[in-house]
């Protein structure tokens, strides 16, 4: 466990010695940053001509649920975005020691290949987490000015944290396989692309595929996240989806190594 | 401390090395010298486990390389061709690293990290981002970071490649005087570099080992010293006789007999094939062949050579 920490403490410096962290950092923050603003202002909209019809018509006004409005669509946003960053997060794990060498310290050091992953796959987990932080900020903004449901919001938290986990082991059996940086971020984001978009053919498959494919469908569980409600049957998919990533990198570096 | 056996290793179809086997005493420093594309990388990597031979074993201070692969990692430090260094990090941080993943305990890193740096003289460039270091620092920084955990066993492959000569010296002094403290085997493809380094040199060509001895030794053998193979009917004491007779001849070796036929490898001083012709015949014996050996091994003695007059 202190080599597993060893590993997740040198991505994290190397994530933050070089510029791509920041870079990562500050795009997510502008993104979610922007949709925040533009759901904040229609609801700020809404609520004000709720207010002026109330007046109108002498009607109490009614109570617009900031929940439903608001914080559930900004989670699908925010999971959305990170489709599109955690593939420049997962790109660096293994292709940079392939193209650097650096493999060689690490197969040549009493490090098992376990330790090696799942080091990496920790620090990939970590940095998704420090990604939504802000995010936490500016929902944090709507506790101070009004009074929203507070678990839904948790729940959200653990949704993307969970679909990131998924993200995350997929980035990284695909950086296994490469030592360019720039195809294990375009295969890790079109892989991602493509489970997320999977369902929508459920709707023209027949009645055998059509479960299945919204099974397989990432995004299809992360919406009860959203509404704040935490399924174990999803949480089950994402738990087994994570597994299943790590297994595979494993697997793709003790093969390579036998191959070499 | 180091027994090599019979290692072999194919990439696909195409063998890398057949048959390598060599010995390193506790303390000894031993050279691999070989032209390119050897089988000198190959044979340090299956040594360090960094991947398995196709058959043959080796062990390190008595642990098999593929049975107790984490024992092994464990004594031995392994310094690549390219050092595994990460160009965002700053030396130290990167010290205490390798540290960490070699297993090193917490209370004993910063010694370790601190032994390791002064071995390499990296005192100066301690809290440097290592991507900023010249090229001469980055190799010792790569060697720093073999020597971490005091391994008894450190295998350096091309120490020297790509430094300015200034460079060179002072890598091959720091080698030098790590000798006796641990034992190292050193990779090169330019003789003076083992001459001045190694104890023993193990020469590989194509994948296998042509030669084994000390530096000194192989060059008197290899320089003015002819070779000739022939291919005799008759007795081996007869053929012995016949050639020892003759002024300058260093050693006459028998290598194979096969039904009255005897396979003979002659060194001298100068060229002797009309004297050897005219004494094996005046013996009565059959001279069924006679050349000169342009053995492997001085091919890839000139080679060695050439290339490092052009270095």
């Amino acid at each position: 466990m202190k080599k597993v920490m060893a590993i997740l403490e040198k991505e994290f410096k190397s994530f933050f010695y070089s510029p791509l962290a920041y870079v990562v950092l500050a795009l997510f923050t502008a993104l979610t940053g922007v949709f925040f603003y533009l759901y904040l202002s229609s609801f700020v909209e809404a609520s004000f001509m709720d207010a002026i019809r109330s007046q109108q018509y002498r009607q109490p006004p009614q109570k617009l649920n900031v929940n439903l409005m608001l914080i559930r669509p900004y989670f699908w946003n925010i999971a959305l975005i990170t489709l599109f960053t955690l593939p420049i997060v997962t790109m660096r794990l293994f292709s940079e020691e392939k193209k650097q060498g650096t493999v060689e310290l690490l197969y040549t050091t009493p490090l098992s290949s376990t330790q090696i992953i799942l080091g990496k796959f920790l620090a990939g987990l970590t940095l998704s987490a420090a990604l939504l932080i802000p995010t936490m900020f500016f929902q944090g903004l709507l506790f101070v000015y009004g009074d929203p449901e507070f678990w839904p919001v948790v729940s959200g938290y653990i949704g993307l944290l969970l679909m990131g986990s998924a993200f995350i082991s997929m980035g990284l059996f695909i950086s296994t396989t490469t030592e360019n940086q720039i195809i294990a971020a375009i295969g890790g984001f079109a892989l991602a692309l493509l489970l997320w978009i999977i369902g929508w053919g459920a709707n023209f498959a027949g009645p055998s595929l059509a479960p299945l494919l919204e099974y397989v469908s990432i995004i299809n569980h992360f919406e009860d996240f959203a509404q704040g409600v935490v399924d174990t049957s999803h949480l089950a998919y994402y738990l087994l989806f994570t597994f299943v990533g790590i297994y595979f990198s494993l697997k793709s570096v003790e093969s390579v190594k036998w191959r070499a | 401390m180091i027994e090599v056996k019979d290692l072999t290793r194919y990439y696909g179809q195409k063998r890398a090395i057949s048959n390598v086997s060599f010995n390193v005493q506790k303390g000894e420093i031993l050279g691999l010298l070989g032209p390119n594309a050897a089988g000198k990388t190959t044979t340090m990597r299956i040594l360090t486990c960094y991947m398995p031979p196709t058959s043959g074993t080796a062990t390190i201070g008595g642990y098999d390389i593929f049975e107790q692969s984490m024992e092994v990692r464990t004594i031995t430090g392994y310094l690549p061709e390219n050092p595994p260094i990460y160009p965002d990090l700053e030396v130290n941080d990167y010290l205490k690293f390798v540290a960490k993943i070699k297993g090193v305990e917490k209370n004993r890193i910063e010694k370790e990290v601190d032994a390791a740096v002064e071995k390499a003289s990296l005192g100066d460039v301690r809290n440097r981002v290592i991507g900023k270091l010249s090229k001469g620092y980055k190799q010792r920084v790569g060697l720093a970071q073999s020597l971490i955990n005091n391994p008894q066993v450190v295998i350096l492959d091309e120490p020297t490649v790509g430094l300015d000569p200034k460079q060179i010296i002072e890598i091959r002094e720091l080698i030098r005087s790590l000798k006796g403290e641990h034992t190292i085997i050193l990779s090169s493809h330019i003789l003076p570099e083992v001459e001045q380094t190694c104890e023993r040199v193990v020469i590989i060509s194509n994948g296998r080992v042509v030669a084994e001895d000390t530096p000194e030794n192989l060059t008197t053998r290899m320089r003015g010293s002819e070779r000739v193979q022939l291919e005799v009917e008759g007795d081996e004491d007869a053929i012995k006789k016949a050639l020892g007779s003759l002024p300058d001849i260093l050693s006459t070796r028998i290598e194979t007999k096969d039904n009255g036929v005897c396979k003979v490898v002659v060194e001298s001083k100068s060229d002797l094939r009309k004297e050897m012709a005219k004494s094996l015949v005046d013996s009565n014996l059959g001279l069924l062949e006679l050349h000169p050996d342009k053995a492997t091994l001085e091919d890839i003695f000139l080679h060695l050579t050439t290339k490092e007059e052009g270095a």
